[in-house]
């Protein structure tokens, strides 16, 4: 019997999906990834990437979902009951991504707010780090709570839940429909707006001039690989989940790339609007372009208020513009990635969406509460960037190398996806997964630990942003492994799911 | 102004993914069709 919520149609799934996807990296991340990695012959890389990663790994968990129909620790416990963990790993690396991510949104709501009258002074920075994030501790003293962060926060804690406990199809379905058609719509306003202003071209001239011998150094290659990685969802058990909503006939491999595209596309959108506007503010500050270029929180919250700032006119809407466009692909993505712990407690434990979302989404809100404190960026800095290196990126690679190499599934979810899918998978899919894939991954994780473990930062203390060992111990490593030994914790406690609600896959799941 | 080079990978980088994007979004509805 078919227990399984569904997306009402296929446009709904695509568009959930293209709004997981296209989240804060896109906005913040392409763009200066491009730029600081051969500007235009970047393109080259990143398309060779989409191609023979991002979408190959698109489809493999489009058809995991669709094959197994059940959340990350459900599929992988019925491909092969040992390898449960590695979706409970998956789970856990998208909850503590859903708690910091939560804080970024909440920003992004109050900055839009600030736009009506320009709060942020002339003075960007000092604005954000003093006054709205009030930060006047030490890395790893959390201090009090931040009011500013703390109330936004629990709005965008109660409308994520408020969609999350409507369901699938009228919840994730319905928001989605609504906020991708208008984040899009507010996003090309932006880029029309940004590539008319004088000095724009020079900023587009900066993007896209190709340095061709970039491309000969390997550095550049992982960078436009992480970067199709980092930005699609994959590996952290978001699009199997969202997969697994999906009616039997459905085309799975045609939607990965429609998503695949789609995000590129969106990308593309916003490092034509970023530089635009990049060589607008050079042009009006007398800098030179590389000297304005910035990516990340620096960007959305110091770089962007300064070049609303210097706008000719509407400089508060188009600031409340452009921090609504922010809002809503977090949004997006917030919900997704908070799916997966929805989906997968609702399955171990037998129990109900809305438990599953009062649960682990409100477990989920009140651990958010630490990156609303005076320390709160700091926690979330080394918070992010090791659950990616060592959760996102580390995932990635043990889910090709397992499905690739130790489980040789590859061959039954290719049949799978050409069965119910128009386009044939051809051999470029088992080579992206088996070969180029597992090389990349492997690669970049070396190199990671290496820098990680050996204290290669260019920073007094030879860690990543110079932080102190302690705070990198606390705040980074025991988040990245505390995830992986929780997933495994997770693995071991007891289904409460009877086995024959499942779909006809459930003989495999035992 | 921007320089040729820089002309030539926007449009390349254009076509591909946004005619990439375009065009599974066709197939997609062309496949649709057929099967009403």
């Amino acid at each position: 019997m078919e227990t399984r919520s569904q997306w009402g149609t296929r446009a709904g799934f695509v568009l959930a999906a293209l709004g997981s996807a296209v989240g804060l990296g896109n906005i913040w991340r392409f763009p200066a990834e491009a730029y600081g990695n051969g500007g235009g012959a970047f393109f080259v890389p990143y398309l060779l990437a989409l191609l023979t990663a991002g979408i190959p790994i698109l489809i493999m968990e489009f058809t995991m979902g669709h094959k197994y129909r059940g959340s990350a620790p459900l599929t992988y416990r019925r491909i092969n009951k040992k390898t449960e963990f590695v979706g409970w790993w998956g789970v856990m690396v998208a909850f503590v991504i859903s708690t910091y991510y939560s804080v970024i949104v909440a920003w992004a709501m109050s900055y839009a707010v600030f736009s009506f009258n320009l709060s942020w002074g002339e003075d960007t920075e000092a604005f954000l780090i003093t006054d709205y994030l009030n930060r006047t501790v030490d890395p790893g003293q959390a201090g009090s709570f931040v009011p500013s962060v703390l109330i936004p926060l629990i709005l965008v804690w109660i409308i994520v839940l408020f969609i999350l406990f409507r369901g699938v199809k009228k919840g994730i379905e319905m928001a989605n429909r609504i906020f991708i058609p208008t984040l899009i719509v507010i996003f090309l306003i932006i880029v029309i707006r940004a590539v008319t202003l004088p000095g724009a071209i020079d900023g587009l001239e900066a993007f896209f001039k190709p340095d061709f011998s970039s491309i000969a150094d390997p550095d550049v290659w992982v960078a436009a690989y992480g970067q199709i990685f980092f930005s699609m969802s994959i590996a952290f058990a978001i699009m199997i989940t969202y997969s697994s909503y999906l009616p039997r006939k459905t085309d799975i491999t045609n939607n990965a790339f429609i998503v695949g595209f789609g995000n590129s596309s969106f990308e593309l959108l916003a490092g034509i609007g970023v530089f635009g506007m990049l060589g607008y503010m050079a042009s009006q500050s007398g800098a030179a372009i590389d000297e304005v270029v910035e990516g990340g929180v620096g960007l959305a919250f110091v770089v962007f208020p300064a070049i609303i700032n210097m706008f000719p006119a509407l400089n508060g809407l188009f600031g409340f513009l452009f921090f609504v466009s922010l809002f809503l692909a977090g949004l997006t993505s917030l919900m997704s990635i908070s799916e997966t712990y929805i989906a997968g407690l609702s399955d171990k434990f037998n129990i109900s969406r809305s438990k599953a979302v009062l649960f682990g989404g409100g477990l989920a809100a009140v651990v958010s509460l630490i990156f609303a404190t005076q320390g709160g960026m700091f926690f979330l800095d080394a918070a992010d960037y090791f659950i990616n290196q060592f959760g996102v990126a580390m995932l990635g690679l043990v889910e090709v190398v397992l499905m690739a190499w130790i489980l040789r599934k590859l061959r039954d979810f290719r049949t799978h996806a050409d069965n119910i899918s128009d386009i044939r998978l051809g051999w470029w899919w088992n080579v992206s997964l088996t070969i180029i894939t597992p090389l990349v991954l492997g690669y970049m994780m070396y190199q990671l630990l290496v820098q990680n473990l050996t204290k290669q930062f260019d920073t007094p203390t030879g860690n990543y942003e110079g932080y102190s060992d302690a705070f990198i111990m606390f705040g980074g490593w025991s988040v990245a492994i505390g995830a992986l030994i929780i997933g495994i914790v997770m693995a071991l406690t007891k289904w409460y799911k009877t086995e024959a609600k499942a779909d006809d896959t459930s003989k495999e799941a035992k | 102004m921007m320089s040729g080079s820089a002309i030539v990978v926007m449009i390349f980088g254009m076509v591909v993914i946004w005619g990439g994007l375009g065009a599974s979004i066709a197939y997609a509805v062309k496949k649709a069709k057929e099967r009403n």
